[in-house]
């Protein structure tokens, strides 16, 4: 029911936003939110924190491009209905072997195995031409069209977006109440009684991370219909940090929080021209996430709920807020 | 076989260098388990540094040793200004170093732009040398670069392992509470370390702006190396980070000569080989 009462005005968004708000603004902070979803899911229930998204995304991506109409040349086309399953079960694929990978590893280990996994990946595609196209990548990659008209179509591409994000939000709350989502969480509280029990802790784990990459793909798929390219850089250390930000920012441990996240780092990024030297964004960005973990390390979600707490009964004052005041 | 030859000695030298830069950083995990995601920032302000030494001195030892003093401290500003403050909170830590690393890398592309840079060498190290037995001739600043790194080597294991200050450090490793509980400064020791693997970086910074070259992207390169380092050999170990080193230097290089758009993959390969053997690392104490 509270679900249904954000969709309303969401959905009418495109009757008051011009083009370029639509696009720039609304539709890539749902695109860049689930794919940082797919990060504050995986640090939410199975509590370890992947920097392996954006390459997960962007094998999504590249399947798309390879598989796709492209300007470069490189790869096969084929119909949009067999790219896109296939781009999602790839990316579903990446994410499970990532799990395989850092299954055994939990806190900052999972976090510089996973760190690892990613800017490998990106010096990957840098020297690969084959199946990459190197440095360059893909370029004058097209949505596939629907009658005559391209799913790139503003109105077209938001409400696609704003599906995908839905449903993403959805499957997750729906897969973290089944017994296997049950187990994702059993194995992050106590992984010893898991054990115990006789369920081995190695199937949850994949599983959590095969379904971070399912989520990922889908906002990679999204992505490189936005972008119309994708290169090394779209795996680089850039994405791989704008995740993590969304995700800190919104709060990590919230995974709705990934798109308000995902809405105050695009209107950072759209709007910082005005505030500081376009070239210092970077600069500004990680002031921004500094100053995130120093004084809201809940990020703005859990923020949000202690100010609500603390207005409800002024007495008993919220523990994180006492913490940090 | 020549070109075997050369390929291995290349490996053996971006070992040395892994290994300059990684045994910083494992240090400095080993001691506090703070992750400094800035350790490469700090290795490409350590070459800037000695870089703009070397230009206005003409000495390349000032560079190396300013290079690396720049760094510390910088390494000390770090963990005394924000990190010291999250000390025990590990991912809060690990997202601060990486809001730091963003910021000082684009503040460094500010000041030093975008260019290559590569510090002139001094007459003794410039040049080739021609090899005994082997018979191939080698760039002497590469030779020097080894020696070095083993030197870094045996001064680390003997400042760790034969000093009262190493005695502290190990003491910490082990039992920080108790350590504090009898009086010791704990988080001054914490600066302190950070400075030295800070400093570690910074030298590591300048060595590889005269060996090879440093640019932007570079502080990324030897994060990536240093965290497959020292995950391939063990956390903490300075030994362990030399084996890591080794390892993945002549992986990279043989990659590069024999399958050059395959290259990263044997790095990556030897990282989740390990994994799947010894989660904790070669010579890594496991943790639970």
């Amino acid at each position: 029911m509270k679900q249904a009462l954000i969709l309303i005005p969401l959905l009418a968004l495109p009757l008051v936003l011009n083009d370029f708000w639509l696009t720039q603004v609304a539709t890539r902070s749902l695109i860049l939110g689930v794919m940082a979803l797919s990060l504050s899911f995986l640090a939410t229930y199975l509590g370890v924190v992947s920097f392996a998204q954006a390459t997960m995304a962007g094998i999504a991506g590249y399947t798309i491009a390879y598989f796709g109409p492209n300007t470069v040349g490189v790869g096969t086309p084929l119909p949009f209905w067999v790219t896109i399953p296939m781009a999602l079960i790839f990316a579903t694929l990446s994410g499970a072997l990532v799990g395989l990978i850092a299954r055994r590893s939990r806190g900052i280990y999972a976090i510089m195995i996973t760190l690892a996994i990613g800017v490998a990946f990106f010096y990957f595609t840098r020297q690969n031409y084959t199946l990459f196209n190197g440095w360059t990548g893909f370029s004058g990659v097209r949505a596939p069209e629907v009658a005559g008209v391209s799913l790139r179509n503003p109105l077209l591409l938001y409400l696609l977006s704003l599906s995908t994000a839905g449903i993403a939000l959805a499957l997750v709350s729906g897969f973290v109440r089944s017994p296997l989502g049950l187990t994702i969480q059993a194995v992050r509280d106590a992984p010893g009684r898991v054990l115990a029990l006789g369920i081995s802790v190695t199937t949850p784990i994949v599983a959590a991370f095969a379904f971070s990459g399912l989520l990922a793909g889908a906002g990679g798929i999204l992505n490189v219909w936005y972008q119309e390219r994708i290169s090394s850089f779209s795996v680089g250390l850039g994405p791989i940090i704008d995740i993590l930000i969304i995700s800190v920012i919104g709060g990590l441990r919230h995974p709705g929080g990934a798109f308000v996240g995902a809405v105050v780092f695009v209107l950072l990024d759209t709007f910082a021209v005005d505030l500081i030297d376009r070239e210092r964004f970077n600069t500004l960005i990680g002031v921004v996430l500094l100053l995130i973990v120093i004084v809201a390390p809940g990020g703005l979600q859990q923020l949000a709920q202690d100010w609500a707490a603390r207005l409800r009964s002024p007495q008993a004052k919220p523990k994180q807020a006492s913490e940090h005041s | 076989m020549t070109l075997f030859l050369i390929v291995t000695l290349n490996g053996l030298t971006l070992a040395a260098l892994y290994f300059l830069a990684a045994s910083g950083f494992s240090l400095i995990f080993g001691l506090m388990r703070t992750v400094n995601m800035a350790h490469g920032a700090l290795l490409l302000l350590g070459g800037y540094v000695g870089y703009s030494i070397v230009e206005a001195t003409g000495s390349w030892g000032l560079g190396v040793v300013g290079g690396g003093l720049a760094a510390g401290l910088a390494g000390a500003i770090v963990q005394a200004g924000v990190l010291g403050w999250m000390q025990g909170d590990e991912l809060r830590q690990t997202l601060a170093s990486i809001a730091i690393s963003i910021i000082m890398a684009d503040l460094m592309l500010w000041h030093w732009g975008g260019l290559t840079y590569q510090v002139e060498l001094p007459d003794l190290l410039a040049g080739g040398h021609r090899l005994p037995v082997l018979g191939v001739g080698y760039a002497t600043i590469r030779l020097a670069l080894m020696g070095f790194a083993l030197a870094t080597g045996v001064a680390l294991w003997f400042l760790i392992q034969r000093t009262r200050f190493g005695a502290v450090i190990r003491a910490s490793v082990d039992d920080q509470d108790m350590l504090r509980a009898i009086g010791y400064p704990i988080n001054r020791i914490f600066v302190l370390v950070f400075a030295l693997g800070g400093m570690l970086a910074g030298m590591a910074g300048v060595v590889a702006a005269s060996a090879l070259s440093i640019a932007p992207g570079t502080d990324l390169q030897f994060l990536l190396s240093s965290l497959v380092v020292v995950i391939v050999g063990g956390m903490g170990s300075i030994g362990g980070a030399a084996l890591g080193a080794l390892l993945v230097g002549l992986a990279e290089q043989y990659g590069l000569a024999y399958a050059p758009t395959y290259g990263v993959v044997f790095t990556f390969a030897i990282m989740v080989l390990v994994l799947a053997v010894r989660p904790q690392g070669l010579m890594g104490k496991a943790e639970l």
